[in-house]
């Protein structure tokens, strides 16, 4: 832990894709702070950085084509860029772990449950053979899966998508480590079980004290989850709030767009469901100013011209917009309904 | 309660393959031969010996020395007749069965190891490394391969093998044994002309894998390149490799037979089928047991892993299974 108590905090990151099409600014200039225990939420569309971000804490960025060009990743007072790659996979595993979006892909199909999840115990740990499948099953036993001792022989293929993500979260957790992340964890499962398996990450995160990190493009999802939010366009931090003022009172003309967009079961009965326009920018061919010009409902000249300035609202609450103060204001004054 | 059980034990890829090549009848009937073959070579000449007394080499005293035909058909004595020596052909053909499996089941092996670990990182490395690696297999592919292991046994053949195949043979057959290092030399050479295909395989099956989730899932929770790469991509090439290595046992066990057979390969005292063909072609027209017991047996031999190897191929690869 550094000096400001925070376990993780990116400053100015920059990962850029070089392919074809000249150079991809997958995620530009992002900066956050992640307190010790704390959840953090990252949403944002597809291909708005989310996901690079967080390959590019554990420099899991594939070198070529990408590269992290510029910035810092303090992780535990560490500049993980600094380390050589010996010593970064000494922490991916054990200190920052990480659960994928598809639990039916991410576990290896050739191999037992139980030699995947001693791999990590024993190279991390150290554990003999014995320990590690005794706290294998520990570990399934934690994660909810009935009758471990025998389920733990199976191979992936045995198991449902929920209870695959089971095993990968006994297996992200097998270490103890301090840094969770979860990769869209419940994108590819059903509606139950993703309240299950969310229900479950809060709950390990709760008695382990572990931060995490909550990718998803699923608003649902973060705002029972998370006390901060990020909102990440086209490689940008857009918003970035405590959960509740974001939830209440939006700053940014992205932020309101999705907000709007999430389906609410109990109104808008046979209402037509809000969706921003339009489609996501090319990164590789971004427009001059405001990335979010096009889609935006309230654009004005400035906004074509120059790139928006990064408002902070107040303590802990910024937005990158021309009109932050505005938005703000106007979120407060009225209902979502009534603005876009 | 029994359907409980079973459920609960899990069945792997294996298990449900191992099913799959049951069902198939010829396959079953070439790995029972095969099985057969390989408990006959092992133990028969042991069993020859404690009942009729013969060995590969002996000679029996009964065969008279001004005796022009030493050739002795089949009988119940031999059931295999004699060859023109005298000795005992059963008694050979499991001699030269044990040289001709060793060579095919430890080239393969041989060919296994260099070409899996090959294939295995050149395909996961990618980009130079691998455009590097794949056009030295290239290269050596265009060279024809019974070439290379025609100039390699007689540069090295006889006295002149290189020193650490001498020293392996003399571990294992002894000092001053010259058959064996040519036997050992075989080994060597006809390993390291069958790794290619073996490295191709892998190497296009390691290049769609790597991008998998789990690789990436793998190398999230710290596992080293190397652990990736043999604990995590192996076990899932592992399917095709097995299968191209049962159909690589009997291609390099006939390269063998083709080399002994032209005298390059195995050489006296030691014998091989592709030897023994080799010796019984002379007298086809007089005593055809001495070509024709060798070569069945061989071409038995070969049929039964080509089978194996077919039917291993549809059992593991469910996909290209005719229905």
């Amino acid at each position: 832990m550094d000096k400001n108590g925070s376990i993780l905090s990116v400053n100015d990151l920059k990962t850029y894709f070089q392919t074809e099409d000249g150079m991809v600014k997958a995620v530009d200039g992002i900066s956050f702070k992640l307190e010790k225990g704390e959840t953090l939420g990252i949403v944002g569309e597809s291909g708005s950085g989310k996901s690079v971000t967080n390959l590019s804490v554990m420099r899991l960025i594939p070198e070529p084509p990408g590269k992290i060009v510029g910035g810092e990743i303090i992780f535990d007072g560490v500049d993980v860029r600094k380390l050589s790659i010996d010593e970064v996979r000494k922490i991916r595993g054990r200190r920052i772990a990480m659960i994928f979006q598809d639990p039916m892909t991410s576990l290896n199909p050739f191999l037992k449950i139980s030699t995947q999840l001693m791999e990590v115990t024993r190279l991390h740990l150290g554990h003999t053979k014995e320990q590690a499948y005794q706290h294998a099953i520990k570990m399934l036993k934690t994660v909810g899966i009935p009758d471990p001792e025998s389920r733990i022989n199976n191979y992936p293929h045995e198991f449902s998508g929920g209870m695959r993500q089971r095993v990968m979260i006994a297996m992200a957790l097998s270490c103890d480590p301090e840094l969770l992340i979860a990769d869209e964890p419940t994108t590819a499962l059903d509606v139950t079980i993703q309240a299950q398996i969310l229900e479950l990450i809060k709950d390990l995160k709760a008695r382990m004290g572990t931060s995490v990190i909550l990718i998803t493009h699923d608003l649902g999802v973060v705002a029972g989850m998370t006390e901060k939010i990020i909102v990440m366009y086209a490689g940008k931090v857009f918003e970035q709030a405590r959960t509740k003022e974001l939830f209440a009172s939006p700053a940014n003309p992205y932020t309101k767009g999705l907000l709007k967009s999430v389906p609410d079961p109990a109104h808008e009965q046979g209402k037509e469901l809000y969706q921003i326009p339009g489609l996501p920018p090319d990164v590789a061919h971004l427009p001059v100013g405001c990335p979010f010009q096009e889609r935006c409902y309230r654009v004005e000249d400035i906004c074509r011209r120059e790139f928006p300035p990064f408002v902070q609202i107040n303590e802990g609450h910024h937005s990158l917009c021309h009109f932050a103060k505005e938005v703000y204001a106007e979120s407060n004054a009225t209902t979502l309904e009534e603005q876009i | 309660m029994a359907e409980e059980v079973r459920q609960l034990k899990g069945t792997s890829l294996w298990r449900d393959a191992w099913k799959r090549l049951l069902k198939n009848r010829l396959s079953v009937i070439g790995l029972i031969l095969l099985v057969f073959m390989i408990i006959a070579v092992t133990i028969g000449p042991f069993i020859i010996l404690k009942t009729t007394g013969f060995t590969a080499d002996y000679v029996p005293s009964q065969v008279d020395e001004g005796d022009l035909v030493n050739s002795f058909p089949p009988s119940f004595q031999h059931p295999m007749g004699t060859d023109e020596a005298g000795r005992d052909l059963l008694a050979r053909v499991l001699q030269g069965g044990r040289i001709s499996l060793l060579v095919g089941i430890i080239s393969t092996i041989v060919s296994l190891i260099v070409g899996v670990s090959y294939g295995a990182i050149a395909g996961y490395f990618g980009g130079r490394i691998d455009n590097i690696m794949m056009r030295i297999v290239d290269v050596f592919y265009a060279i024809p391969y019974i070439l290379i292991v025609i100039v390699l046994l007689s540069v090295f053949g006889g006295p002149n093998a290189p020193d650490f195949i001498t020293a392996l043979s003399e571990r294992i057959g002894g000092a001053g044994n010259q058959g064996m290092s040519q036997i050992f030399l075989l080994f060597f050479a006809l390993g390291l002309v069958s790794w290619l295909t073996m490295a191709r395989v892998v190497r296009g099956q390691v290049l769609s894998l790597k991008n998998e989730e789990f690789v990436l899932a793998a190398r999230a929770s710290g596992v080293s390149t190397f652990g990736i790469i043999f604990r995590h991509l192996v076990p899932n090439v592992l399917g095709p490799v097995i299968v191209y290595a049962t159909l690589t046992v009997p291609s390099v066990m006939l390269t063998e037979a083709f080399l002994s057979f032209l005298g390059l390969g195995v050489q006296a005292p030691y014998a091989s089928w592709g030897s023994l063909a080799a010796d019984g072609i002379k007298n086809i027209s007089i005593f055809p047991w001495q070509l024709i017991f060798p070569s069945v047996t061989m071409a038995l031999t070969l049929f039964s892993l080509n089978f194996l190897g077919d039917g291993l191929r549809d059992a593991l690869d469910p996909q290209t299974r005719k229905f």
